[in-house]
């Protein structure tokens, strides 16, 4: 039972995961998408409908992640080059895609979809408690965390890294010394669109293979909190998926066992876990200032 | 005689509206508190809807509007009106939370038919309210579950503690009490109608404490993916969800909108619509079961026979019955009355949890 729970933590955790990594990278190149829950059910839509036409879920995230990324470049277009408001056009994204993917999955709707199965390796995955978690999960969980090891690599130990750092935070010096800021944050955005994209693909093609509209739920504004939340460090971000998947799963379990507490403060619980954990960490304003990007959210026009 | 000639010329102007809305096809307007999309509540509504204008001579006949995701409360109220003003004949608001939108604008449009789903105010003559009785359904489904569980325990995903819902919980446990007596559920709240991921999780979380048989009272089919892979047996919810576990889809308790839409529509034609207050069960038709599937004959028998007694007039609700707490409910015999079903709060024995208030 106890190895069953982890892995059900692990499919929660997953798509909140991958999304939220690919926000962290967006923010900390100086931009605020809140388009994330659009652009994650645009991906949904599209990687079902994908994968039941050719029979390939790998296919499917493909076109997950692609139209994830077209997505977001329109976010691009419109607030990098019309210098649009950031929080206005991500919410009208989020909107967009609503609806777009509505329109789009109307054909879909009460068909069974292609499920991404589970890779087993023999032997290992064997193994008592760790086995099936190490060895026995779904390619796209490999992927997420080999995600943010390779954007904690990136941002923290690449020359590449630190330019996009150094984007988000001052905008105006790096203008300056010659970055190319709105370049640079065009392919920022467009990676966190296509992690949207994929994580929207995760729910319709792993977690619960069907198409349903709304079927995110919501969980595009969880990967945001989390970024906050993880003061857009990669490693907290995989820490607080993993704890908001635990206490969600962990509350189920406790009701299944009919623990007398009331049910609706056990829904709440993963969020007000969220709420305490935000704000002990923001208590030490100086390690909250040193992180977060100081251009956030700010519109740049390079003025010559 | 100003007067006299004022109400004659408004007079000739209603005849002359009259004959122009006995010429126009008839115009039947739908408001839906989700997606039609949903495949679960109000996809089965606009299915009724579609079934409706099929059975009265299709789009020559009836002209169908349909508002979808109208939120509840002040939203609803502006886009009854609006329907109303568009020429809307009748006007169905399918959801619990357009009870009062429902009333208030119904007083300002006399001349328009309002049907309120699952309400109870009639505070006009021209509105009427309809509901299922979906419990009849779920007592079946407990008669099944306690002839396939080998566990003895299936586990419930429910949405919100609403009398409707603990109705359909309290209707399950006492069909499967019928078979054992000692049959025990186990419910999850899931505190939404709609959230596929975390209904999933709630259906893995019970199936690794042990149960056997999933039912659930939320809107989405991932409980019913989940059993299939986990190769137990489960209950479709709301429409037909035999496509998602084609081995292991008992039956479904399928809410069936089409005839009693069709009724009601072809009054408004017939010109003799007026207010009702209508809770049909199997008996009308209102309340169907989905194919009974992936089960051994004598369990398929029992279930048929226990539809055709609800057919002929049982009531799942009849004592004796014992409340969760051990106290008496209902005499040997004694019926429950319609107002407390409605409004029902408290589980019957065998239950294994607590009622969240």
């Amino acid at each position: 039972m106890f190895d069953a729970i982890i892995i059900t933590i692990a499919t929660a955790a997953t798509p909140i995961l991958i999304a939220a990594i690919g926000e962290l990278v967006v923010e900390r190149s100086g931009v605020l998408n809140l388009g994330v829950e659009g652009m994650m059910i645009m991906g949904a839509v599209t990687g079902f409908g994908v994968a039941l036409t050719t029979g390939s879920p790998w296919l499917g995230f493909l076109a997950a992640a692609v139209v994830g990324a077209l997505f977001s470049l329109l976010f691009g277009f419109l607030t990098l080059t019309l210098v649009t408001n950031q929080v206005a056009t991500g919410l009208a994204l989020t909107l967009l895609g609503l609806g777009v993917s509505g329109m789009i999955g109307e054909a879909f709707i009460g068909q069974p979809g292609v499920k991404m199965g589970n890779i087993s390796i023999p032997l290992l995955s064997d193994l008592p408690f760790v086995g099936k978690l190490l060895f026995g999960q779904d390619p796209i969980f490999y992927l997420s965390i080999l995600l943010t090891l390779a954007v904690a690599w990136f941002l923290f130990r690449t020359r590449a890294g630190l330019t996009l750092r150094s984007v988000g935070d001052n905008h105006a010096s790096a203008h300056a010394l010659g970055i190319d800021v709105i370049g640079i944050r065009y392919m920022a955005v467009t990676f966190g669109g296509a992690c949207a994209g994929v994580a929207g693909g995760y729910l319709s093609l792993v977690y619960t293979p069907q198409w349903i509209e709304n079927m995110t739920a919501g969980r595009g504004w969880i990967a945001l909190a989390l970024v906050v939340f993880a003061s857009w460090r990669p490693w907290r971000v995989l820490a607080g998926a993993y704890l908001f998947g635990a206490v969600s799963i962990g509350q189920l379990h406790a009701q299944a066992l009919g623990v007398g507490v009331p049910s609706q403060l056990l829904s709440a619980l993963p969020y007000l876990a969220t709420v305490v954990v935000l704000v002990l960490i923001s208590r030490n304003r100086r390690l909250t200032m040193i992180n977060t990007p100081a251009s956030l959210g700010r519109a740049f026009v390079p003025d010559r | 005689m100003k007067k006299t000639l004022l109400s004659l010329v408004t007079a000739t102007a209603a005849l002359a509206l009259a004959t122009v809305a006995a010429e126009a096809k008839l115009k039947a307007c739908f408001i839906y508190v989700g997606p039609i999309g949903d495949f679960g509540w109000s996809y089965q509504h606009h299915q009724g809807a579609l079934e409706m204008q099929k059975n009265l001579g299709g789009e020559e006949q009836v002209e169908l509007a349909y508002l979808e995701s109208v939120a509840e409360g002040a939203d609803a109220e502006r886009a009854l009106e609006r329907f109303a003003r568009s020429g809307c004949n009748i006007i169905f608001t399918t959801s619990f939370g357009y009870m009062d939108a429902t009333n208030a604008v119904a007083g300002k449009f006399p001349d328009v038919k309002f049907e309120h789903a699952t309400g109870y105010k009639r505070d006009h003559p021209n509105v009427s309210t309809y509901n299922s009785k979906f419990h009849e359904g779920r007592y079946v489904q407990g008669i099944i579950a306690a002839k396939m569980s080998k566990a003895g325990v299936a586990g419930y995903i429910a949405s919100f503690p609403i009398p409707e819902v603990v109705m359909g919980i309290n209707a399950f446990v006492l069909g499967a009490q019928t078979v054992n007596p000692d049959f025990k559920v186990k419910v999850v709240w899931a505190n939404t109608w709609f959230d596929p991921g975390k209904e999933a999780d709630a259906a893995k979380a019970l199936i690794d404490q042990g149960v056997d048989i999933i039912t659930q009272h939320t809107d989405s089919t991932a409980p019913m993916q989940v059993a299939a892979e986990r190769g137990i047996k489960a209950f479709g919810q709301a429409s037909d969800m035999i496509a998602f576990g084609k081995e292991t889809q008992l039956t479904a308790v399928v809410d069936n909108w089409g005839p009693y839409y069709t009724e009601r529509v072809k009054a408004v034609m017939d010109g003799t619509w007026s207010q009702v207050d209508v809770w049909g069960g199997m008996k009308e038709g209102h309340v169907v079961m989905a194919p009974f599937t992936n089960m051994p004959d004598d369990v398929k028998a029992a279930a048929e026979a226990a539809v055709e007694k609800i057919k002929g007039g049982f009531e799942p609700f009849t004592g004796p019955i014992t409340k969760q707490d051990g106290t008496e409910w209902l005499k040997d015999g004694e019926r429950a009355e319609n107002g407390v079903l409605l409004g029902l709060n408290f589980y019957v024995k065998g239950v294994d949890d607590k009622l969240p208030q």
